[in-house]
């Protein structure tokens, strides 16, 4: 077997607690499909038979039990639970199963939706015989207004800096700017092997990785190193490059090691793998008298896309982006066919009903996403909107810009401007809700303004 | 003959009508039949007339006669299979041939009969010719018992349809993916394939790969990548992929290894094909793997087997590369001398190996790097010869009869050494052996006997590889010339890997036998043939 599937599902969405407080990450609903699906519906297009998912109790037990939440995959699952307060890294994980993992992994997380052509990563890993290779995309302005947010606001986070060869192909420097005290370090020994290096800042880490079974066993003794994207990459982007002079590297012992366990024929093979790079008159690099890859053995590398949907739903602002742009991902009917919908009411192109909706008379839908039995009625406006599973929308709402999460229930004529409403909530009747998180089971005495 | 022959015929026909009819397995020697009239009709219909020739379930006017007659006595006169009743040749001993065609209506008309008694008159007078003349006709179709007559491979066929359609088939049927041609291919050339690096074919694969071995698809990314160049390196990486396969190779329940494993081999080597076109040591390399499997005797254990199979491919690199190699410097530094200029052409790895064991025997001499576009493989040669200490120049092709006078010797290394004394290398090494040839400087070809192959080619149009053209694409301050060169219609680019290059532009062929001239390397062929 050439590669092993593992998804990353035990995440709990730190960075939007609004959506994620009552439901888990993996099973929040993009397009109708909980998130989870997407990743799933990758690895299943490309060709995998069986993924490892790693998720907690409570994911599990909903995938099996929620009618609502169908995966529609025809691949062999493994589910992996994980205690949910472990606070358990995603090197944590992978170093759970390192059991079951028999030969190279495909390491993803559960947030990725892309449409990426995943051959082009795993022939990198493929061609160079690489330790690690990894997908990145060109990050795309979040256009869209995020309900509770007053006006654009500047991401907080941090800025990866990734430093690639001349090729474009070859990882020579990653770092984090919160990892960085006052500027980019740049080692001389990368600079005396690869004098042109192209150092990119707006690029989006997909999170999915292919790794050498050697790397999870260095995993397993190594338990100082918790997170893949955090620790992990950064240590063999910096590998590549550390100088063997006292002790050879810890993950070429690992290398050795394995290789002295297989009998003789792994060392004759290792003499033809030799021989033929001896023979072969090809370079990855001009202008030094050094040999292919430098006589390097861990190798990375990175395929970065430069069209096409790559995103990581960890935000809301993602999460709202990728429920726009889900739909082309794949080519399921905008409506439902189980949705009752009624002749008198207008629903824009790019919108989606789920199954067994009902909306009802002159409402009109734009630019929307109508989950799993929500029930619409008379004269709605809903535009701009997520309107998630099992929710009420009374007579003459006006919904514009908003989140609404599972069960909850909008009562009449309530006008909704940007706003978040958590799950089973209840909006009062001629409410007037600008631009806040409603998750707090306060009820309101209405007919007045409630901004943040 | 004939008689029972047509006699038997329509009873033997009918029997397979029914039991095609009925959905009834055939038996063994029906399908047998079955195949060979099938591929008999089918070498009919590729030479003689192309148009009516029917299907086998058409009935079609039986007065056809039969047009050209097989030239040996042994291969039967067979009717168009719309003719319900084929005729054997007179005389022949039927060897099963003129089976019956599978045709429906075994009822036989006046007509069909007058058609019977006309070919049979025919097959006489065919074996009375033959006997006359006793030479076969080039384009008849081979029969079982004349394996000499050889057909074109199908990688130099592909502006034929059919041809392209049969191995579409065949891939299809091995679950390989095909490969597309890419751009406006150059008319002389058409009938080669020409692919786009950027269009690999593992993008049709599922990702684990199931159909074809890990390594094997690691082998052809890196065939079609560029990354394993060279004649050496891709039969070393092709049997140590091989090696990979046999070891996680389980032989199949009710199935011999010799058998089985072969036939698992051959997706692979298709696979490998259409990444990148074999080379002549690879397809040696297969020839000889293949035989090795097929010799293992049935009492040998898996393990035992696989262990054998092991050992001979280490054999085998060791003797035809690494040794071959120790040989062939060893004649070659004879003919070095101290204050020698020699110039090489591209990066042979055969070549670097003798001038850098020269340059450790102590020998003084100087190396002139040629090198070419698009591959500018010199520079890699160049890095090699330079780190050992070794004081090169290196030039440009265009500037070859500049530096010419200077030289005196030239090494050129060879991708294969044709049955007829050509050289086949890479493009550009005629021109140096010409231009060498016009100054009197001699040219040495340094080839181990593995490359020797038996075709016979005599210019480099009929068999060649085209590589990407946007290869030629070159981008120079930040301007890229022939970045449309699709919209041109009148424009094709061509990049071609090999040419082939006279005998009698070649002074000596340095091999591990020893130094011969290039004429001799049929006799080589037919002493290593006699060998197996």
């Amino acid at each position: 077997m050439e590669l092993q599937a593992v998804l990353m599902a035990a995440g709990g969405g730190s960075r939007m607690m609004d959506l994620t407080y009552n439901t888990p990450k993996p099973l929040l609903p993009v397009g109708n499909k909980p998130l989870i699906w997407y990743p799933l519906n990758l690895l299943e297009r490309v060709g995998f038979e069986e993924v490892i998912v790693i998720t907690t109790k409570e994911v599990q037990k909903m995938i099996s039990t929620d009618p609502k939440v169908k995966l529609d995959v025809k691949m062999k699952l493994d589910l992996v639970c994980i205690q949910e307060d472990a606070d358990m890294g995603t090197a944590d994980a992978l170093r759970h199963i390192q059991q079951k993992v028999k030969t190279d992994v495909l390491v993803v997380s559960c947030d990725l939706i892309t449409d990426a052509a995943l051959h082009e990563v795993v022939d990198l890993f493929r061609a160079h015989n690489a330790t690690l290779s990894m997908l990145m995309s060109k990050a795309h302005e979040f256009t869209e207004t995020v309900p509770g947010q007053k006006g654009k606001k500047k991401t907080g986070e941090q800025r990866d800096f990734v430093g690639v060869d001349g090729t474009g192909k070859r990882l020579l420097f990653m770092a984090n700017e919160a990892d960085l005290d006052e500027g980019v370090v740049i080692r001389k020994s990368i600079m005396r092997k690869h004098p042109r290096m192209h150092i990119k800042t707006g690029l989006v880490d997909a999170h999915l990785y292919c790794l050498k079974k050697s790397v999870v066993d260095f995993l397993a003794d190594n338990k100082s190193i918790s997170s893949i994207r955090g620790e992990l990459v950064p240590y063999l982007v910096r590998k590549q490059f550390s100088k063997s002079t006292n002790s050879p590297k810890v993950i070429d012992e690992t290398h050795q090691n394995l290789k002295k366990n297989d009998s003789n024929i792994s060392s004759r093979d290792e003499e033809l793998l030799h021989l033929t790079q001896e023979r072969s008159c090809w370079n990855d690099h001009r202008g030094d008298m050094s040999d292919a890859y430098h006589g390097g053995r861990l190798r990375c590398y990175v395929h970065i896309m430069d069209e096409g949907i790559c995103y990581r739903v960890n935000t809301l602002a993602a999460y709202i982006e990728a429920n726009r742009l889900a739909p082309k991902l794949f080519d399921e009917p905008a409506v439902h066919p189980s949705a009752v919908v009624s002749e008198r009411c207008l629903i824009g192109a790019d919108s989606i009903i789920g199954a067994s909706c009902q909306i009802s008379d002159k409402t009109s839908i734009k630019r929307s996403t109508i989950g799993v039995s929500t029930t619409v009625r008379e004269k709605v406006k809903v535009t701009n909107s997520i309107i998630m599973h099992g929710v009420t929308i009374e007579e003459g709402c006006n919904i514009q810009g908003s989140v609404i999460c599972s069960n909850a229930v909008i009562g009449r004529g309530a006008d909704i401007k940007y706003c978040l409403v958590g799950s089973a909530q209840r909006i009062e009747p001629d409410a007037e809700v600008n631009i806040t998180y409603h998750y707090k089971s306060i009820t309101y005495n209405n007919c007045h303004k409630v901004s943040k | 003959m004939a008689d029972c022959g047509a006699a038997d015929g329509p009873v033997k026909k009918d029997d397979i009508v029914r039991a095609k009819n009925e959905g009834k397995e055939l038996t063994k020697e029906e399908k047998q039949r079955l195949r060979k009239e099938k591929k008999h009709q089918k070498k009919q219909k590729d030479e003689k007339r192309p148009s009516e020739r029917a299907k086998e379930k058409k009935p079609v006017a039986p007065s056809q006669p039969v047009a050209t007659q097989p030239p040996t006595q042994k291969a039967p006169t067979v009717l168009p299979a719309s003719a319900p009743i084929p005729v054997p040749a007179s005389g022949a001993p039927s060897h099963s041939s003129p089976a019956p065609s599978p045709a429906d209506k075994p009822a036989k008309s006046r007509a069909e009969q007058k058609a019977e008694r006309r070919a049979r008159q025919d097959a006489d007078r065919a074996s009375k010719q033959q006997s006359c003349f006793s030479s076969s006709k080039t384009k008849a179709p081979p029969s079982e018992l004349n394996p000499v007559v050889k057909r074109l491979p199908e990688h130099v066929q592909v502006d034929d349809p059919a041809v392209v359609k049969r191995l579409a088939k065949k891939l299809e049927r091995q679950q390989i993916p095909l490969r597309s041609d890419y751009g406006y291919k150059v008319s002389l050339f058409s009938h080669l394939h020409q692919y786009s690096r950027k269009a690999p074919l593992t993008q049709q694969l599922s990702i684990p790969s199931t159909v074809i071995h890990p390594s094997i698809v690691r082998l052809g990314l890196q065939y079609s990548q560029g990354i394993v160049v060279g004649s050496n390196a891709r039969s070393v990486a092709l049997l140590h992929a091989f090696k990979q396969v046999i070891r996680d190779y389980t032989t199949p329940p009710n199935e011999e290894l010799a058998r089985d494993l072969v036939n698992k081999l051959k997706p692979y080597i298709s696979f490998l094909n259409q990444c990148r076109p074999l080379s002549a040591s690879m397809g040696n390399a297969i020839k000889y793997i293949k035989k090795e499997i097929s010799n293992i005797p049935s009492q040998f254990k898996e393990e035992e087997a696989k262990t054998k199979l092991q050992k001979c491919i280490d054999c085998y690199i060791n003797e035809n590369v690494v040794l071959a190699a120790k040989a062939i410097s060893k004649y070659a530094i004879k003919k070095i001398s101290d204050g020698d200029v020699i110039l090489v052409y591209g990066c042979s790895s055969l070549v670097n190996h003798i001038l850098c064991e020269a340059y450790d025997k102590s020998r003084k001499f100087r190396v002139i790097v040629v090198d070419s576009r698009p591959r500018l493989e010199g520079r890699e040669a160049l890095r090699r010869l330079v780190q050992r200490g070794i004081s090169c120049t290196y030039v440009l092709i265009s500037a070859l009869s500049y530096i010419l006078p200077e030289v005196s010797k030239v090494f050129l290394g060879a991708h294969a050494l044709l049955a007829n004394g050509y050289v086949m290398s890479r493009v550009g090494t005629s021109q140096i052996a010409l231009v060498a040839r016009t100054f009197n400087v001699p040219v040495l070809v340094c080839c181990e006997t593995y490359k020797f192959c038996e075709r016979v080619q005599t210019d480099s149009f009929v068999s060649n590889e085209l590589d990407d053209p946007d290869d030629l694409m070159v981008t120079r301050k930040g301007k890229t010339q022939l970045e449309n060169w699709h919209d041109v219609s009148s424009l094709g680019l061509l990049n071609l890997v090999y040419d082939v290059t006279p005998p009698d532009f070649v002074d000596l062929v340095i091999t591990d036998l020893g130094m011969i001239p290039c004429t001799s390397v049929p006799v080589v062929l037919r002493v290593k043939n006699l060998e197996q």
